[in-house]
C-alpha cells in the first residue's frame, strides 16, 4: 500500500474538486457552456480515478455497480418524467410550460435544469458502468506487477 | 465542370479534409485485420461527419449564439449556426455508445475464441462450420 | 420579457397518442432496471408492447382516411421543432412493429429462459424495449435527424440482442461484431446524407425539406445526399448487395430476437427508405428516380433469384430462412421500382404480409431448437410428427412464403405481377413467378424433411409448449386470414401508397 505515494495523495486531493466542478458545470448549463452530458462525464471520471490509482473493489464500495446500474435508468425516469408531467397537465410531451403556467420562461428553465439533471445523472450512471465493465474483465493486478 | 482554380481548392478546404478523414477511416476498417483497429477506424470515419457538420455550422466572422443579456442584439452581428454542432453532441454520443458496445464485444469476442485478430476468427469459425457440415451431412454443394 | 400568459388549451388524450406511442416502451425500459427483479421484467415488458399495439390501432383507425396527424413535441412549432408526424403509411409500419413485438413476448418468455443466461433477462428485456422504442420512434417521427437518433438507439440494442445468442453458438459474437460494423456504416452515411439536405435546404424537418427541394430544384448537393441516403439505409434494410450481415445475425441470435427482428427491423429501414424517396424526395421532381430505378430494379431481381438460390443449398432451417429474407426484400424492393401506385402498394401489403410470414416460421423454429436443441435438417428429421403442431405452422408459413392463393403471401405477389403488367413489363413479371419456383424449391426440402424422413427412434421430442404454440398458431393463421381477407391490408396499404406518392409538397401550410 506504500507505492504511489503521490499519486494517491493527489488523487485524494482531487477527487472532491472534480466532483464538485461536475456539479458546477451541471447546474450552470443553462447559462454558460456545459450541461447534463459534460457535467455526468466528469462526474464519472472521478469515480474512475478513484478506481484507477486505488482499486476497483475500492470505488466499488462507494458506488458499487448495482447502484451504477440505477442510477443510469433513474436518469432516463427523470428525463422521461418531466416530460410526463407536462403531458399529464394537458401540455406538448416536454414542454417546460407546464413546469410554471403563468411564467412560461420561468418554465423554460425550470424544464432544463430537470432534464439536464436527467441527463447528467444517466451519463455518470453509464460511464461508471462501462467503467466496471470493462475493468471487472482482467484479473486485477498485484502492486508487485508494476 | 467547375475549375480546380486555387481559390476553389482552399476555399473547400473543411471538404478535403472531409474526405481525407472519412477515406482513412473507411480504409482503416475494411483493411485492418486487428478487431479493435477496426473500430478505431469505424471512429476515425465517424469524426469526419462530426468535422463536415461542425463545419457546416461556421460562419466567417460569427461569434457565439448566445443573445446580450440586455438582448439589445446587433443586427450588424454574424452568429454561427449552432444548429449542427447541437447534432453532432447527439452523434457523438452514439459515436461512444457504439465504441463501448464495440469494444466490450471484442472482448468477449477474446474471452471466446482467444485472439482479436480477424483471420484467427474466421479460421475458427470455419473450422466449426465445417465441422457442423460434415455433423449434420446431407451437404448439396452450395456456399457455407 | 414580461410575463405574459399564454392561452392554453389543454390536449387531450387523444392528441397525445403520437407521443405516447414512444413513451410507453421508452419509459417501461428504465422501469425494468430499476425494479432489476427477474419476475417483473417479463410482465411490464409485455404490458408495455400490448398497449402500445393499442395506440397504434387507434392512430391507424385516425389516419386511414389519408388525414394526417402533427404532434409538436416539446409545444415548439415544426419546421424548428421535432414534429412527430403520423400518416397513413407509418400508422400501418407503426401496427406492424407492436403486432409483432406483442405477439413475439408470450413465445420469448420460455424461447429466452431457454436460450439466453438468466441473471442477463433483466437487461435482455430492457435491450428489447429499447429496440421497440427505436424502431417505434424511426416510424413516426417526422425530422430528419430523429430518424438517425432513433435508428441508432434501436440498432445499438439489435447488436446487444444478438450478441446474447453467444450462450448457444459463440459465432453470434462475431455475428454481433460484423452486424455493429456495418450498421454504424450504414448510420453514419445517412447522417452524410442528412448533413448534405441541411446544406442544400437549412432545415431538417422531411416536409419542409420537402417543400424546399421543390421550391429550388435538385442540385449536385440534393443528389449526393440522395446516394448517401440510399446506401445508408440500404445497409440497414439489407438491400440485396448490402445484405452479408443478415444471414449470421439472423442464424445466432436468439430465436425470439431473430423472429422479432426479421419481422420488423428491415421492414422499418424499408419505411424509412420509402419516406425519404417519396416524401422528402420527390420522384417526378428529380430525373436521378429513373436511374435510381435502374439500380434498385436489377439488384431486386438478383435478390430474388441468388438469395433464394442459396437459400436451397443450406443444411440449417433457421439459415434457410435468413436467406429466404434477403429474397423476400427484393419483391418489397422491386415494388416501389415500379414507382406506381399498384406497385407501392404490394410493396407495403409485401411488408406486412413477409412480416408475419417470417414471425411464424423463425418462431417455428425456436420451437424445434427448445425441443430437438438445433435448427440443422438433420436434427428436425420426421418430427412433423412428434411436433405436429408446430410442423403444420411451418407448412402454412411455407406457403405464404411461396405465395401460394390463399395465403397472404399470394395477395402481395400477385399485385407485385399485376404492377408490373400495369407498366408493360411482363418479362418481370415472369422473373416474380419463376424466383417463386425456387422458393417452392426450398420450402418443400423442409417439408420432405419434417415429414417423409422417419423419425429417429431414440428421440424424445414433444411437442412446444402451448405458450409457443398459441402465438406461432396466431401468426400462422394471420397468414391464412390475410389471405383470404384482404381488406384491410390493402386498403391501408393503398392509402398509404397514394400519401406517399402526393408526396408531401406544400403540406407545410
Amino acid at each position: 500500500m506504500r507505492h504511489h505515494l503521490i499519486l494517491r495523495v493527489i488523487t485524494k486531493l482531487l477527487v472532491g474538486p472534480i466532483m464538485l466542478f461536475a456539479l458546477y458545470v451541471q447546474f450552470h448549463g443553462d447559462y454558460s457552456p456545459g450541461g447534463g452530458f459534460q457535467a455526468g462525464v466528469i462526474m464519472a471520471v472521478a469515480f474512475i480515478i478513484y478506481g484507477v490509482v486505488f482499486s476497483l473493489d475500492h470505488v466499488q464500495r462507494v458506488l458499487p455497480p448495482w447502484l451504477a446500474h440505477k442510477l443510469s435508468a433513474l436518469g432516463v425516469l427523470i428525463y422521461a418524467g418531466t416530460g410526463v408531467y407536462s403531458l399529464l397537465t394537458g401540455y406538448a410531451y416536454l414542454d417546460y410550460a407546464a413546469l410554471s403556467p403563468d411564467h412560461p420562461v420561468h418554465g423554460q428553465h425550470y424544464g432544463i435544469l430537470l432534464v439536464e439533471l436527467g441527463v447528467g445523472v444517466t451519463v455518470t450512471g453509464v460511464m461508471v458502468t462501462i467503467y466496471y465493465a470493462f475493468t471487472s474483465r482482467t484479473p486485477i493486478m498485484s502492486d508487485e506487477a508494476w | 465542370m467547375t475549375e480546380f482554380t486555387q481559390e476553389f481548392v482552399v476555399g473547400h478546404i473543411n471538404y478535403w479534409l472531409f474526405i481525407v478523414l472519412m477515406m482513412t477511416g473507411l480504409y482503416i476498417v475494411v483493411a485492418k485485420g486487428n478487431l479493435v483497429k477496426k473500430i478505431v477506424g469505424l471512429n476515425i470515419f465517424q469524426t469526419a461527419v462530426f468535422m463536415l457538420y461542425i463545419s457546416m455550422g461556421k460562419i466567417s466572422g460569427g461569434t457565439a449564439p448566445v443573445f446580450p443579456i440586455d438582448m439589445n442584439i446587433d443586427p450588424d452581428v454574424a452568429y454561427s449556426n449552432p444548429l449542427p454542432h447541437v447534432l453532432i453532441l447527439t452523434a457523438i454520443v452514439v459515436g461512444v455508445a457504439t465504441t463501448s458496445l464495440a469494444l466490450a464485444l471484442v472482448i468477449r469476442i477474446r474471452e471466446e475464441y482467444g485472439t482479436i485478430e480477424e483471420e484467427g476468427v474466421l479460421a475458427a469459425d470455419r473450422s466449426i462450420a465445417r465441422v457442423e457440415e460434415k455433423e449434420h451431412g446431407e451437404v448439396m454443394g452450395g456456399p457455407v | 420579457m414580461s410575463a405574459e400568459t399564454l392561452q392554453h388549451t389543454a390536449l387531450t388524450l387523444n392528441d397525445q397518442l403520437p407521443a405516447l406511442q414512444i413513451l410507453v416502451t421508452f419509459i417501461a425500459a428504465p422501469l425494468v432496471v430499476m425494479f432489476g427483479s427477474l419476475r417483473l421484467a417479463w410482465p411490464i415488458t409485455f404490458a408495455a408492447s400490448a398497449i402500445s399495439f393499442v395506440i397504434a390501432l387507434m392512430l391507424l383507425s385516425q389516419v386511414i382516411d389519408g388525414s394526417v396527424i402533427s404532434y409538436h413535441m416539446g409545444g415548439w412549432a415544426p419546421p424548428l421543432g421535432i414534429e412527430y408526424r403520423v400518416d397513413a403509411a407509418n400508422a400501418f409500419v407503426l401496427v406492424l412493429v407492436t403486432a409483432i413485438s406483442t405477439l413475439v413476448l408470450p413465445y420469448a418468455r420460455v424461447s429466452v429462459a431457454a436460450e439466453v443466461q438468466k441473471k442477463h433477462h433483466t437487461l435482455f428485456y430492457t435491450a428489447f424495449l429499447l429496440c421497440l422504442t427505436g424502431l417505434l420512434g424511426v416510424t413516426i417521427t417526422g425530422d430528419a435527424f430523429n430518424v438517425f437518433v432513433f435508428l441508432e438507439i434501436s440498432s445499438l440494442s439489435t447488436y446487444v440482442l444478438i450478441a446474447q445468442g453467444a450462450n448457444r453458438d459463440r459465432r453470434a459474437l462475431t455475428a454481433a461484431y460484423d452486424y455493429l460494423i456495418m450498421g454504424t456504416i450504414g448510420a453514419t452515411f445517412f447522417v452524410i446524407g442528412l448533413g448534405f439536405l441541411y446544406m442544400a435546404t437549412g432545415t431538417l424537418n422531411m416536409a419542409d425539406i420537402s417543400d424546399r427541394i421543390a421550391d429550388q430544384g435538385a442540385n449536385r448537393t440534393v443528389r449526393m445526399a440522395i446516394a448517401f441516403i440510399v446506401v445508408g439505409i440500404g445497409l440497414k434494410a439489407a438491400m440485396y448487395p448490402l445484405h452479408l450481415w443478415l444471414p449470421n445475425a439472423y442464424t445466432y441470435a436468439p430465436s425470439a430476437i431473430t423472429a422479432f427482428l426479421a419481422a420488423t427491423a428491415t421492414k422499418v429501414a424499408i419505411y424509412v427508405l420509402l419516406r425519404f424517396l417519396f416524401s422528402v424526395f420527390q420522384p417526378t421532381l428529380l430525373m436521378e428516380y429513373y436511374s435510381l430505378r435502374f439500380v434498385i430494379l436489377p439488384f431486386a431481381i438478383l435478390a430474388m433469384f441468388l438469395a433464394s438460390y442459396i437459400a436451397i443449398f443450406q443444411t440449417d432451417l433457421k439459415r434457410m430462412l435468413a436467406y429466404s429474407s434477403v429474397a423476400q426484400i427484393g419483391y418489397i424492393l422491386l415494388g416501389i421500382s415500379f414507382l406506381t401506385e399498384t406497385g407501392l402498394t404490394a410493396a407495403i401489403v409485401h411488408l406486412f404480409n413477409h412480416g408475419i410470414t417470417k414471425a411464424a416460421l423463425f418462431m417455428a423454429v425456436g420451437a424445434y431448437v427448445l425441443r430437438a436443441n438445433g435448427s440443422f435438417y438433420d436434427e428436425i428429421e420426421g418430427l412433423g410428427r412428434r411436433m405436429p403442431w408446430t410442423s403444420a405452422a411451418v407448412v402454412i408459413g411455407g406457403l405464404s412464403l411461396i405465395g401460394v392463393p390463399g395465403t397472404a403471401g399470394f395477395v402481395s405477389k400477385w399485385l407485385l405481377v399485376q404492377g408490373a403488367l400495369e407498366k408493360g413489363w411482363w418479362p418481370v413479371a415472369l422473373l416474380i413467378v419463376a424466383s417463386s419456383l425456387l422458393a417452392v424449391i426450398y420450402v418443400w426440402r423442409v417439408v420432405e424433411v419434417l415429414y417423409m424422413k422417419p423419425t429417429p427412434a431414440d428421440s424424445v421430442v414433444r411437442e412446444a409448449p402451448v405458450s409457443m404454440l398459441i402465438p406461432i398458431w396466431i401468426a400462422a393463421l394471420a397468414c391464412i386470414w390475410f389471405g383470404l381477407n384482404t381488406d384491410m391490408t390493402l386498403n391501408a396499404a393503398k392509402a398509404a401508397a397514394q400519401g406517399l406518392l402526393a408526396g408531401s409538397a406544400g403540406m407545410m401550410n
